[in-house]
């Protein structure tokens, strides 16, 4: 070994790590890295915004199917999931689905399940006479919800959902098992390709992903922060 | 907990539903992951599995005891080096952890450790160092947050009292402060069971691996993957349920009644 480490592998292929092939072929490396993590962020902010208020209806048969799905998909790894997206879609639709349209659906559900938690508590932090006063207004109990509780409950889980956003640019590498090209996989192409730096390569990777999911826990701490001076004051 | 009972009852439920639904079109054969070869194989992952999530938890601990406890050293530059490791090993993904120690691990370490690893079986030292050095990294927020709720006023006691800062933190304010850190240290190991399906990318032969494996000798994936999901809901729902006994008898008796 002549240099310690040699960084030149990752100057070469610079643009392949950063978006794939992609104004000629397919987008890949960081640009698809980022796309499923924003595509799968928002479904799964609806997800778990359903999943969380059916899980504190007040009617049973609604709330326990909710609370065993969300439970069951908690005990699960992530790669179980997608496994089993994997079997399933093409099963349920009767047709081949295409790989990154399988990690958003497994990213989706999983990342749903946590979300719903988040949405369960923010819900939960609102003062419960918020909710008498509106009913006794002559507002229905899901216009409550709706008009007088989310609204205020959202802007509490926003840090927690900067947070789960950070874990899902984190659990997109996973995507890296059905063999979507993004930034995992694209480094253990070059990996396999060049051979001789591993170390450089997953440096490299590791230090890509840190910038950008410490740059979002960053902003996290300060949303934190910043809402609850506003909601003091 | 008639939470965690049920959750079986609506399971089994759903499963059913599902068996009726493919059965036109697929044919179920739940032999082969209750007897026989594949189920031995189901076994043995399981049990490496519970092996490097069991092994990783105890090194997970000690070094986020470490953490915790530099992270709260009045000198700064071994507070630096504590919240950077955090913060680093928090927001990278495991699984690029895990290639780093397996792939790439090799020009950093000196040869010797490299020849003593190589000795081993180096799949699973790479994923229990992986998991342990990803997992101590949340251990340590959690039992910093443990040692932040000892009042002040303990270390401040026990300082004038003639003890030193490590010696105040050994005896005085971490006996108190593990006893508090007991269930989401417990929830950190569920989750170490979940990450540790990732050791099945550079072959560690866990449960997540043996049930792809027997997917691909038979052709059964939806028996195997439900065998696996099956166990790994078993070892949450167990795992939940002693965390919930934990907090009613010990740090909320009173709760209880």
């Amino acid at each position: 070994m002549d240099e310690f480490l040699n960084f030149q592998v990752i100057a070469d292929n610079f643009t392949y790590f950063m978006i794939g092939r992609y104004p000629k072929g397919p987008l890949g490396g960081l640009g698809l890295t980022l796309y499923l993590a924003v595509v799968s962020c928002i479904l799964s902010m609806f997800g778990g915004l359903i999943l969380g208020l059916l899980s504190i209806s007040k009617k049973r048969w609604v709330r326990w199917p909710s609370v065993v799905f969300i439970n069951a998909v908690r005990g699960l790894p992530l790669l179980m999931v997608i496994f089993w997206m994997y079997f399933l879609l093409p099963a349920l639709l009767g047709r081949t689905v295409p790989e990154s349209r399988t990690v958003i659906f497994g990213l989706t559900l999983f990342t749903s399940a946590y979300m719903s938690q988040i949405v369960r508590a923010g819900i939960e932090g609102i003062p419960r006479g918020q909710t008498e006063a509106a009913l006794s207004t002559g507002l229905k109990h899901w216009q409550a919800m709706i008009y007088i509780v989310l609204p205020q409950g959202l802007r509490n889980m926003i840090p927690s959902f900067v947070n789960q956003f950070v874990s899902l640019i984190k659990d997109t590498s996973l995507a890296f098992i059905v063999g979507v090209s993004e930034l995992t996989h694209v480094g253990t192409q070059i990996n396999n390709r060049t051979m001789a730096y591993p170390t450089e390569i997953f440096i490299f990777i590791a230090a890509v992903y840190f910038v950008i999911c410490y740059a979002f826990t960053s902003l996290s701490r300060l949303l934190e922060r910043k809402l609850s001076v506003g909601s003091s004051a | 907990m008639d939470q965690g009972l049920s959750y079986f009852s609506t399971f089994v439920l759903v499963f059913i539903c599902f068996q009726e639904a493919f059965v036109l079109k697929y044919h179920f054969d739940w032999s082969i992951v209750t007897s026989g070869k594949y189920f031995d194989w189901l076994v043995s992952g399981l049990k490496i599995t519970l092996e490097l999530s069991s092994v990783s938890i105890v090194l997970a601990f000690l070094l986020g005891l470490l953490i915790a406890v530099m992270r709260m050293s009045h000198i700064k530059p071994i507070r630096f080096i504590a919240s950077a490791y955090l913060e680093f090993f928090r927001n990278t993904p495991l699984l690029v952890q895990i290639f780093f120690w397996y792939f790439g691990s090799y020009k950093i370490l000196p040869t010797a450790v490299n020849d003593w690893l190589n000795s081993t079986n180096f799949e699973f030292a790479a994923a229990v160092i992986a998991l342990t050095i990803y997992t101590s990294a949340f251990i340590a927020e959690d039992i910093r947050s443990g040692i932040l709720s000892i009042p002040k006023e303990q270390m401040e006691a026990a300082r004038s009292a003639g003890f030193s800062f490590l010696r105040s933190m050994q005896y005085i304010i971490l006996p108190q402060a593990v006893r508090i850190t007991v269930p989401p240290l417990v929830n950190q190991f569920l989750n170490l069971a979940k990450n540790s399906s990732l050791a099945m990318t550079i072959g560690v032969m866990e449960l997540t691996y043996q049930a792809r494996q027997v997917e691909s000798y038979t052709f059964k994936g939806f028996e195997a993957f439900t065998a696996a999901t099956l166990v790994y809901l078993v070892i949450s729902v167990s795992i939940t349920w002693a965390v919930h006994v934990y907090d009613r008898r010990v740090l909320n008796p009173q709760k209880a009644g």
